[in-house]
């Protein structure tokens, strides 16, 4: 190749970088959802579907936490902010707040730990540090190891507001994500963890919550008490392609994908 | 015509050669605007050396993250140091050119696996070992250490060897014409003439063991508790940041940065020491 030639696609590849950028995007009205990383799964689903029977609007779906859901509602960086939380933070007070779904959050222990059952109380001992054998609630004569997940975590936060209570214990292994701390509890016979509960499979084993069982119909039925709404968070009314997006998510067929895919409906 | 595109060329070219800095000080420039008023607003002291770290209650201490990344390196260093210069010592002084030409490549190539692979390794292989036959949660300071070992095993050997290979034969001649053994030899005259380079091949290493993320997440546990024992789960400060960072606001997420601005300067003052080392060789 001759000079020419090199120096002639070195200037090409740079027009064509700068030029990359700015070509997506034909007038399409687009509808931004950010946060809960633990819901963002389902909004995709869902986001797709919508998108399906309405061509001209297009909607993206982003992760990062129910507290940057917030957070970019908020700032009006995403027209509608997931958050699953039980208690919504006093930011989100001037925020109007749509619940799209509920789910539970189911704790896990290892498939052959003899525990069936934890009330409340020890379930808040256990966190907490206090309870730190097995044997105290009715099992082997193990050391527990608590798994929980990272601080500003929505399923944290919710678990520990219905627990009430909750010292963390500092001994406790941190996981980041469902699926990490069912990996941990499902590699440790003498862990405990807790998850959403779409999120349960063989590798671990959900407790009953004082006699309880963690299925769709005992949270339906409201027997169930770790249960935590899903919201979506809206910078005043919604209006337009936000409107039309959410009540498709409310709409029979919306709230039914949602129920398929392991979530409970919002009613 | 063709002297005008030669000069695009040259600042083009000049241009991405620069790039490269600009960015670097770019990081730096935001990583201490975004974090340093915090320290500073915190008291220096009171964010490095308090142990309480709970973002949610406005407590933000990292002393259990640094003491975290300490034993964790430390660790990493116990395992890696030695196996790695030793490696090395058998591959310039002890290995046949022609098996030298299949090992060496291979180490190179453990350095190319990606670090989630051997955070799995541990997770699903070493950390249940230990738990078995140990004790403890597996997921703790010991794993970690083994998983980093390995890890900067790769970055220790070659310059390793390359500081052995840069000794002057006529040291070796010399000694052994004294009648000193080949042990004898390594042990007293190339090593000792390597010295420098083994130095900052070990300290390129540790800026790697502290600087590594992933490995380390998915193998330490992440309690934030100073260890007692390297059976505890510990969380270092790389750790830390990824872990929570997804979802910090508000101070939170400066306390994150600040977390970032002590790495920062950690891992530059231990490769100025590696370069500092290297150079002191080269004058000799």
């Amino acid at each position: 190749m001759s000079r020419k030639t090199i120096s002639f696609v070195v200037l090409c590849s740079f027009v064509m970088i700068v030029f990359l950028g700015s070509g997506c995007g034909k007038g399409k009205v687009s509808v931004t959802a950010a946060g809960s990383t633990a819901f963002q799964p389902f909004a995709e689903k869902l986001a797709e579907q919508f998108m399906q029977s309405h061509p001209d609007i297009n909607v993206t779906v982003q992760g990062g936490g129910s507290a940057v859901g917030i957070q970019s509602a908020v700032s009006g960086a995403a027209d509608i902010g997931m958050a699953d939380l039980v208690n919504l933070p006093p930011e989100a007070s001037a925020l109007k707040s749509v619940v799209v779904a509920k789910d539970g959050i189911a704790v896990i222990v290892h498939p052959q730990n003899p525990v069936k059952d934890l009330s409340i109380e020890q379930i808040r001992n256990i966190f907490n540090g206090v309870i730190k054998n097995w044997s105290e609630v009715g099992g082997e004569e193990r050391p527990i190891t608590v798994v929980s997940r990272e601080a500003g975590s929505g399923t944290r936060s919710s678990f520990e507001a219905i627990v009430g209570g909750v010292e963390l214990i500092r001994e406790a292994v941190i996981q980041d994500s469902n699926g990490t701390v069912r990996e941990t509890v499902a590699n440790d016979v003498n862990a405990i963890g807790y998850l959403s509960h779409g999120l349960v499979n063989e590798k671990v084993k959900a407790v009953t919550v004082s006699g309880v069982e963690c299925t769709t119909e005992t949270i339906t039925k409201g027997q169930y008490t770790l249960v935590r709404p899903v919201f979506f968070l809206t910078k005043g009314e919604p209006q337009g392609a936000v409107k039309a997006f959410i009540d498709f998510v409310l709409s029979s067929e919306g709230q039914k994908t949602i129920v398929d895919s392991g979530l409970l409906p919002a009613k | 015509m063709s002297q005008k595109s030669e000069t695009v060329v040259y600042y083009v070219l000049q241009f991405i050669a620069l790039s490269a800095m600009g960015s670097l000080l770019l990081i730096a420039l935001f990583i201490l605007k975004e974090g340093f008023p915090f320290i500073l607003e915190e008291g220096p002291s009171k964010f490095l050396f308090s142990s309480t770290w709970e973002p949610a209650k406005e407590h933000f201490g990292i002393f259990p993250m640094l003491v975290g990344s300490v034993w964790v390196t430390f660790g990493a260093l116990v395992v890696g140091g030695p196996l790695g210069v030793a490696g090395a010592i058998y591959l310039v002084e002890f290995t046949p050119k022609g098996l030298m030409r299949i090992i060496k490549p291979v180490i190179e190539l453990l350095a190319g696996i990606p670090s989630v692979v051997y955070g799995f390794m541990g997770v699903a292989v070493l950390a249940p070992l230990i738990r078995t036959y140990i004790g403890g949660p597996g997921l703790s300071v010991l794993a970690a250490s083994l998983i980093l070992g390995i890890m900067i095993l790769p970055t220790v050997m070659s310059i390793s060897m390359d500081a052995l290979n840069s000794v002057p034969p006529s040291y070796k001649e010399g000694s052994l014409a004294l009648g000193a053994t080949r042990w004898q030899t390594q042990y007293m005259v190339v090593l000792k003439a390597a010295k420098s380079g083994i130095l900052a091949s070990i300290i390129l290493g540790m800026g790697r063991a502290i600087g590594e993320t992933m490995a380390v997440i998915m193998v330490a546990g992440n309690a934030v508790k100073i260890p007692n024992s390297v059976l505890d789960s510990v969380r270092t400060l790389t750790a830390n940041i990824a872990l929570e960072m997804g979802y910090a606001t508000g101070r939170h997420r400066q306390a994150l940065f600040a977390t970032g601005v002590v790495l920062f300067l950690v891992i530059m003052m231990l490769n100025s020491f590696a370069m500092w080392s290297l150079k002191e060789r080269r004058k000799k």
